[in-house]
């Protein structure tokens, strides 16, 4: 072997067999995931890639090769990444997610969901007694387009119609429900990232989305039309309103850990309160879908107050207990 | 009153000096090996997110274009309606799930990260999960979507004076990555990520044993051998793998002149940087293993 006279020379001619099944053994994982791999090739890939770790360590001690460091340096990330990677099934996930996950971020967040929702009734309040007082402000809470005829110039009887509604045709509804669905959505997607500019944005859009609320009862109650109209709005609303509370206090939690860290670094607070707000997002999805599909559907098909209103008490019970009943830990 | 003059919080470790080579990251394995990650440039990220950007707007005009053929040609009540349920559902998730869904798959890139050799890990070294993805895009309506709107919007008098503040706060959060070491955008802020550069390499010859010459060939003397150290040869072996003829004319010329060489025998640029770099690395391997590592050529044994 009068070749191989460099130490590092035999060191490559060695392991090398090792490194390439390790190489092909990647690169069929990175096309079609894990399930490319047979059973005993499962076993032998956290063991290719010890060893892969291990030559890096001696080559950059005795090599000076760096085309050698280089190959093992990027054999060994992507390896790594493979071994340490997220693998739990799909399916499993999201029955954790539902059943331990989203109702304990919910739980953990029940003081900025206090402000959240506090912010929100004091705008609701307050709106409803300045529109009570005086019609003209009903116009600097709700937007042109939105109330689309129903201000303070409309007669009761046209207030009333718009109540009881029916849609022209069943296949309207579908479009409605998605539109209510992905526009509420994007809005509180929108609230959570605000959140991170030091909570003020989120807890003006809180503000400005219970007055619109308060505006439109303040403006149905003036004419007798209150409870007709509560049970309107609160159909879909009970759930539209506390999502969009969550996604609020899931802005503000990491708002509040971006201004006052404690005695974490400000960048792990950071970053410990985005995932937990996420984790609550993902879930605030889900609700304004439900939200979407109540306020699309539902509405329209179900004219009697008495209905309408039960329903949002029921769904008021529902999530109320759903996220705030006490429940045993996760397993491990 | 000493205590009332003590700091609140431990003093923090002092950080160690800055490399010279920056955008190098230390990121340990459990066992305890360090991978070394090179952190992805603001220009390959942005060439990465207008890839993406292309792919979205392409997929949308495919399915609006797919969406309008279909209700040319099946005319019944309910496609239209099914159109439009398809194309809100449909813009909605491609706005929101593009990124999420391909960060969650095992590559954790999507198409234009890929292009770029990029993908997203853990700063702390951990699991990348889904927690964390869905944060890091979230927050792309405050870096993109935020200034977008304040871009479109017009106003007069005291409005136009608030559209421009506006742009300017949002302006914040678009120049963000220029302003950290790691590049860090808002989202990775919030989700604890940050995005690297993971290109695949291939093994490549060891030019010390098949490089252009016959090793053995030429002999050095130790005097010749001593003239550099550790960073010379690695810049000669880039030279040697990138085989540039007038480079590889030059260098040669340089540590011929340096090492004074008076050749025996003609031999080309190419055959006698190959046999010095195979001698070079020879000698510093050597005295490696003795527990001299020769940094430079001012690195005096």
């Amino acid at each position: 072997m009068a070749e191989l006279q460099l130490k590092s020379h035999r060191f490559r001619a060695e392991r090398e067999a090792d490194w390439r099944r390790l190489e092909s053994l990647l690169s069929r994982v990175e096309k079609g995931g894990a399930r490319t791999l047979n059973r005993d090739e499962l076993v032998e890939m956290p063991v290719l890639y010890r060893q892969a770790l291990s030559s890096l360590s001696m080559a950059r001690a005795i090599s000076l090769d760096q085309g050698l460091v280089g190959y093992l340096e990027s054999l060994c990330t992507r390896a790594y990444f493979f071994v340490y990677g997220t693998r739990s099934r799909p399916l499993e996930r999201l029955a954790g997610f539902f059943a331990y996950e989203w109702p304990a971020a919910v739980q953990a967040l029940w003081r900025e969901t206090l402000v959240s929702a506090l912010l929100m009734v004091a705008g609701g309040v307050g709106a409803f007694v300045l529109v009570s007082r005086d019609p003209d402000w009903f116009y600097g809470f709700i937007p042109q387009a939105l109330a689309s005829g129903r201000d303070p110039t409309a007669t009761t009887a046209f207030l009333r119609d718009t109540l009881y509604s029916k849609a022209s045709a069943h296949e309207a509804l579908s479009t409605l429900a998605a539109f209510l669905f992905t526009h509420n959505s994007q809005i509180a997607i929108f609230a959570f990232a605000l959140g991170f500019a030091l909570c003020l944005p989120t807890a003006g859009l809180m503000i400005f989305n219970g007055c619109m609320a308060g505006a439109f009862l303040a403006l149905f109650a003036s004419r007798g039309l209150a409870l007709q109209a509560t049970g309107w709005m609160m159909i879909h609303g009970v759930t539209e309103l506390f999502a969009v509370t969550l996604a609020g206090a899931a802005g503000f939690s990491v708002g509040w850990a971006v201004a006052f860290p404690g005695e974490r670094t400000r960048v792990d607070a950071a970053a410990d309160a985005g995932r937990r707000g996420a984790s609550v997002m993902a879930g605030v999805v889900v609700m304004l879908f439900v939200a979407g599909l109540l306020e699309g559907f539902a509405r329209q098909l179900i004219q009697a107050d008495a209905v309408r209103l039960s329903i949002a008490a029921a769904s008021a019970l529902a999530w109320g207990l759903y996220f705030y009943l006490p429940r045993r830990a996760r397993p491990a | 009153m000493t205590d009332a003059a003590a700091p609140r919080r431990p003093p923090r470790p002092a950080r160690p000096p800055r490399p010279l080579d920056e955008g190098w990251r230390e990121f340990v394995t459990p066992e305890g090996v360090d991978l070394r990650l090179k952190i992805a440039s603001f220009g390959e990220r942005c060439g990465a997110f207008i890839l993406d950007g292309l792919i979205m707007l392409g997929v949308l005009i495919a399915i609006t274009l797919l969406l309008l053929v279909l209700q040319l040609r099946a005319n019944f009540t309910y496609s239209s309606e099914a159109a439009q349920v398809t194309w809100l559902l449909g813009f909605f998730l491609l706005r929101n799930f593009y990124f999420i869904g391909f960060e969650m798959r095992p590559g954790a890139a999507t198409p234009g990260k890929r292009a770029m050799g990029l993908r997203v890990v853990t700063r702390d070294g951990g699991r990348l999960t889904a927690n964390a993805v869905f944060a890091r895009n979230a927050m792309r309506e405050l870096e993109v979507f935020l200034p977008a709107s304040f871009l479109f919007a017009t106003g007069l008098g005291v409005d136009a004076g608030l559209v421009v503040l506006g742009a300017i706060w949002s302006g914040v959060f678009v120049l963000f990555p220029l302003f950290n070491r790691d590049r860090l955008r808002l989202g990775d802020l919030a989700a604890g990520t940050m995005v690297v550069k993971a290109p695949r390499r291939v093994l490549r010859p060891d030019l010390a044993r098949d490089g252009p010459a016959l090793v053995g060939a030429l002999a050095f003397t130790e005097a010749q051998l001593d003239a550099y150290g550790v960073k010379e040869l690695h810049v000669l072996e880039e030279v040697l793998r990138k085989a540039d003829r007038r480079t590889v004319a030059e260098v040669s010329t340089r540590i011929r002149g340096k090492i004074g060489w008076e050749a025996p025998l003609e031999v080309s640029d190419m055959a006698f940087l190959g046999a010095y770099y195979a001698g070079l690395r020879a000698r510093l391997e050597s005295r490696l293993l003795f527990g001299h590592r020769r940094a430079d050529k001012f690195d005096r044994p």
